[in-house]
């Protein structure tokens, strides 16, 4: 690298790493969406693949190759616990267990001293970096883009028009929402693992109701016609507080009104596209 | 020492079920889950820190005033978010990410504006020497949240089953087109609700925040979690079923504390929460309702 542009990366690292980190996060929530359900739990996958991933790396020494397709255990098996009953009733339940497990999680990581209590996990190494948070960027961005060009991504779609209508069509709409909710699980589990192993420090407030629903904002901001339209989302919602700082102190602030604005006057995003199939 | 912590949960218990009422009450006729109710919460308890503090009221005045205006703002942000969504006919998710997204704006403002630090009222708003009876200690402010739990849930109560009035709103939350056919003002009752929880979640805001006296722009988003769960084990949208499950929730937690360990007390509210998700769907009361297209 040229002496500028290793300069110019060393100062605007972080805000690189958040960009993909953050685009990932958008991408998890984006799968559900597509399903037509609404997880609040991004940000508790994200806090239980962050701590999972801490825990292996500081107290067992495990590789990093091991802990990062590691970090989405806990995060799945916390997706199956409450994604078993809550996906057969309404949306209601789904959304509201989770930010329950968001408060709770974070509740549970203050009161327990094995993980960190108050002051968090820190000397987290730096295992992370450009080639893997970008490289599984990329990765989920083509799995997700050649799933929704398939049958699946109809089926998906269809459910989230008229889920009636595409049960009758012999969908089966539990076991996609199910399939959702635990690659989304996934994703943001990845997103904890990799966020923890490059700021090396992580605490209990990171993961509980804000993120989550600054994670919302990404996705109804770009809109869930396509995977790179929340990507998208993230991306801006992550830069605006950078180059505008006066914003930084009403990012929260911010976030929250997208939404708000989101929903009632712009329901399919910034970028309203769907995704092309063949055989329409 | 079992009785005193008895009677602790239930007090405690009392506070879960007088902050579900109205977010179950408004789930229950409008068929919203409405996030912004713990910043109503929130705003009852910050206004009579200023009324008491600031303009020297006495707490009998400032409370009803609390309630007062927190169900005005109920009604405003229930005009501004959800009326629009309600004539469209849009999904329950819709309102869900509104009110989320609002909240979480209101909550930040509110921080930036108040500050982040917990503040207390003052000392002479309520006595805070215990009264014993036969060995249990209970204070002013708990005596006042048991009182204001029994007359407000019975007053709700009254209201659906006893009244004209309830029985438009028990119409509207079988069938809002139907009520609305039969005559029955549905915009202006969506109104009614907003403002009676509204109200409802301002003054359990002043008492709770009497009983804990901690305030503090976020305290409505902690209390969620407790309120999810009460209105969950409890039946959405079913007010004795609130008190019931919050009495218990509050039970429950208080003998955790005691008797297991403090820092397990929000893991047992939500294993509970879950527990009835998988077993008990419809609430530990509730009949299943079958899910119609």
């Amino acid at each position: 690298m040229p002496p500028w542009l290793d300069d110019l990366f060393w100062t605007y690292q972080n805000l690189v790493y958040a960009l993909g980190i953050n685009g990932l996060l958008a991408l998890s929530i984006y799968v559900v969406l597509a399903v037509g359900q609404l997880s609040l739990g991004q940000a508790a996958f994200m806090g239980l693949g962050a701590y999972s991933s801490a825990i292996m790396t500081l107290k067992f020494k495990l590789p990093f190759l091991l802990v990062l397709p590691a970090s989405c255990i806990v995060p799945v098996v916390f997706a199956l616990l409450i994604g078993g009953p809550t996906l057969r009733l309404s949306g209601v339940y789904l959304a509201i267990a989770t930010i329950g497990l968001g408060e709770v999680l974070r509740a549970v990581y203050l009161n327990i001293e094995w993980l960190g209590g108050a002051l968090g996990l820190s000397g987290i190494p730096e295992r992370a970096g450009i080639v893997s948070i970008y490289g599984l960027l990329i990765l989920a961005l083509l799995v997700l883009w050649i799933v929704g060009r398939s049958h699946i991504g109809r089926a998906m779609e269809a459910m989230r028009t008229d889920e009636t209508a595409a049960e009758v069509m012999g969908i089966n709409v539990a076991r996609y929402r199910l399939g959702a909710l635990l690659a989304s699980a996934i994703l943001a589990g990845f997103a904890g693992a990799l966020s923890a192993h490059v700021s090396s420090f992580i605490s209990p407030n990171e993961y509980a109701f804000e993120p989550a629903v600054t994670i919302l904002s990404f996705a109804l901001l770009g809109g869930i016609g396509t995977p790179i339209a929340p990507v998208l989302g993230a991306f801006i919602l992550t830069l605006l507080p950078e180059l505008l700082r006066g914003l930084a102190d009403f990012r929260l602030v911010f976030n929250g009104v997208i939404i708000v604005i989101a929903v009632l006057f712009l329901p399919n995003g910034i970028l309203p596209f769907r995704l092309r199939r063949h055989g329409r | 020492m079992l009785a005193q912590q008895l009677t602790n949960g239930l007090v405690l218990g009392a506070t879960y079920a007088l902050f579900a009422l109205g977010f179950t009450l408004m789930f229950g006729v409008i068929r919203v889950i409405n996030l912004v109710y713990g910043f109503y919460f929130t705003a009852g308890a910050f206004i009579v820190l200023f009324l008491t503090r600031t303009l020297g009221w006495p707490i009998a005045a400032a409370l009803p005033a609390a309630a007062l205006l927190s169900g005005c703002i109920a009604i405003v942000i229930d005009a501004l978010l959800l009326t629009r969504l309600r004539r469209v006919g849009a999904p329950e998710l819709s309102s869900l990410m509104v009110t989320l997204g609002a909240v979480l704006a209101l909550y930040a403002t509110a921080t930036a504006v108040l500050g982040p630090d917990i503040k207390r009222f003052p000392a002479s708003v309520i006595g805070a020497e215990a009264m014993e009876f036969a060995s249990i200690r209970i204070t002013q402010a708990q005596v006042l949240i048991l009182l204001a739990t029994a007359v407000l849930v019975g007053g709700l109560l009254a209201l659906m089953q006893g009244t004209r009035l309830g029985l438009a709103l028990r119409a509207m939350a079988e069938n809002p087109d139907a009520a609305g056919l039969m005559g029955i003002d549905t915009g202006r009752l969506a109104a009614l609700v907003s403002f009676i929880s509204g109200a409802l979640a301002g003054a359990g805001g002043v008492l709770i925040g009497l009983n804990f006296n901690a305030i503090q722009p976020y305290m409505g988003e902690a209390m969620m979690l407790r309120g999810f769960v009460v209105i969950i084990v409890g039946g959405l949208g079913d007010i004795r079923g609130a008190l019931i499950a919050g009495l218990l929730l509050g039970v429950v937690e208080v003998l955790t504390a005691g008797y297991v360990a403090s820092g397990l007390k929000e893991a047992v509210a939500f294993a509970i929460l879950v527990a009835v998700l998988w077993f008990r769907p419809a609430g530990l009361f509730g009949r299943a309702v079958a899910r119609r297209a």
